[in-house]
């Protein structure tokens, strides 16, 4: 049965007790290093932080999931080791993992904690989630953001674990946990270092007539015009030009977010167990206005009302929103 | 380091924004002194960019305002626009939307999206800043209008209907 568990982001402790406060069924954060795949400046967990803010959810019945969702170097697993351990220490309900190697330690060392695949994993096929819950013992998979409804169906019915599915937020659905682009322009790895595009290495030029330029590394990947939506300066979201399209073009992806506000009613009816809210990196006042209007969503749905969805556009990544491949494949 | 391009000024302006510094410092530097002794977790979130210049441009007002996160030495300081230090990083929007943001009222991404709200030179510096900043429990405008008594939270109340009419009318035109 689904349960339509809310699982909402949380980048700092003060957001975290946001999210709790707001609604959430279960918050999931990360630490401030490599571990995790929102390795931003000045954002994430001590350890003292998180054993406060386990506390503080524990008490309000809301559960605590720690990402560490990045692939360790080659023999350099200790970090994950530690973090893993302190995670089990402080009594979190879940790591959300991808690396099968931090998979294995956890599913050994710490058994009683409960073991999530993180969307960057790519596992989208039934065998390929049957592998993780059969060698590590897997209870949730978290689908990359390519599948329909239909398919999510057909491949609950196919495992053996719980499904959790994005429904709001960052739409980056290139092969997750696969990109190399970061590392290409920057030297850094968004898989194992966790920072997709790092801020050290953006850059915005205003220019003289309204528009503004986003650069990474020295490259410029975007140029807006003077009333133009921004998005994220990420290479997958860049505007490029090309001999046949010297206007520029969107190559992989176009900035937008998931909303899939509308279709929760046919998720829960496809047995998704949980729903998550994309955005660590976002602020308190995301945080509090996201997870407000999807509890009351997912409530009134349970109840048999008709969901009164709040308008969330402005909250979007180009003030765009679409529902993306869950609505059809034919979205691009 | 970035330089910001003068805009051109005029008449009085000068003047005008060097009476409102010089009125504004010891209220600026009392404020500051409070923000960072009641929550001194906030420098933590700075890491190495305590010593970085933030230059927050309020565009409809007279001055732009210097921060310096420094725990050792703080600034913050009003400084007419034609005087405005090299800044390590710039934040630039409507007064009242960078107080929102402060605040949590507003999301930083959505007003970046939306334009309304621009940075330039180091931008680790400035996600640095908004996480800090973020981390925050308390509102810092109802802690600084509190200062003042209710005069300060009468007028923290008008700023605040006037920015809601506003971006009201613009989004409603």
């Amino acid at each position: 049965m689904s349960l339509a568990e809310l699982i909402c982001p949380a980048g700092t402790p003060a957001a975290l007790r946001t999210a709790v406060d707001a609604g959430a069924d279960a918050v999931y954060c990360g630490f401030q290093d490599a571990t995790n795949a929102r390795n931003f400046p000045g954002l994430n967990f001590t350890p003292d932080e998180l054993a406060a803010s386990v506390s503080y959810a524990h008490a309000k019945r809301t559960k605590v999931l720690l990402a560490l969702n990045t692939y360790p170097p080659a023999g350099k697993v200790d970090l994950w080791r530690q973090a893993a351990d302190t995670g089990a220490r402080l009594g979190v309900d879940a790591f959300i993992v991808a690396d099968m190697g931090v998979a294995d330690y956890i599913a050994r060392t710490h058994p009683q904690v409960r073991l999530h695949l993180s969307v960057q994993a790519a596992a989208s096929s039934p065998e390929a989630i049957r592998y993780y819950c059969e060698s590590f013992g897997v209870k949730r998979v978290v689908l990359p953001r390519i599948l329909t409804i239909p398919e999510i169906r057909q491949i609950r019915g196919e495992i053996p674990c719980e499904i959790e599915t994005f429904i709001f937020g960052n739409h980056g659905l290139m092969v997750e946990g696969r990109c190399s682009l970061t590392n290409y322009l920057t030297g850094q790895s968004t898989n194992m270092d966790g920072v997709c595009s790092p801020a050290s290495d953006v850059e915005y030029a205003r220019h003289a007539d309204g528009s503004m330029a986003s650069q990474l590394a020295g490259f410029t990947i975007d140029q807006f015009g003077p009333d133009e939506k921004a998005g994220y300066p990420t290479i997958c979201k860049g505007r490029y030009t090309a001999p046949n399209r010297p206007q520029g073009y969107y190559a992989f992806e176009e900035p937008v977010s998931l909303n899939l506000s509308r279709l929760l009613p046919e998720l829960i009816e496809a047995g998704v167990h949980a729903f998550k809210i994309e955005g660590r990196q976002r602020s308190k006042s995301y945080v509090r206005g996201v997870v407000r209007a999807f509890r009351a969503a997912v409530d009134d749905i349970k109840a048999g009302r008709e969901a009164n969805i709040a308008d969330l556009v402005a909250l979007t990544e180009g003030q765009k929103q679409t529902q993306g491949a869950f609505e059809t494949k034919k979205w691009r | 380091m970035i330089s910001e391009t003068p805009r051109p000024s005029r008449p009085g302006e000068g003047a005008v924004a060097r009476l409102s510094c010089l009125a504004l410092q010891p209220i600026l530097s009392r404020i500051v002194r409070r923000i960072a002794k009641k929550h001194s977790s906030l420098f933590a979130r700075l890491g190495p960019h305590q010593t970085t210049d933030f230059l927050i441009d309020p565009v409809e007002l007279p001055f732009a305002l210097h921060l310096r996160p420094d725990p050792q030495a703080l600034v913050f300081r009003a400084v007419p626009r034609h005087a405005a230090p090299q800044a390590g990083a710039v934040i630039r929007g409507r007064f009242l939307l960078l107080l929102e943001l402060v605040d949590a009222e507003e999301d930083g991404d959505a007003a970046f999206f939306s334009r309304d709200l621009e940075v330039s030179g180091d931008t680790e510096a400035v996600v640095r800043l908004r996480n800090a900043l973020d981390d925050m429990e308390d509102s810092l405008a109802e802690e600084t209008a509190g200062m003042f008594g209710p005069p300060g939270r009468a007028i923290l109340a008008r700023f605040r209907r006037a920015y809601l009419n506003t971006s009201t009318e613009e989004e409603n035109p």
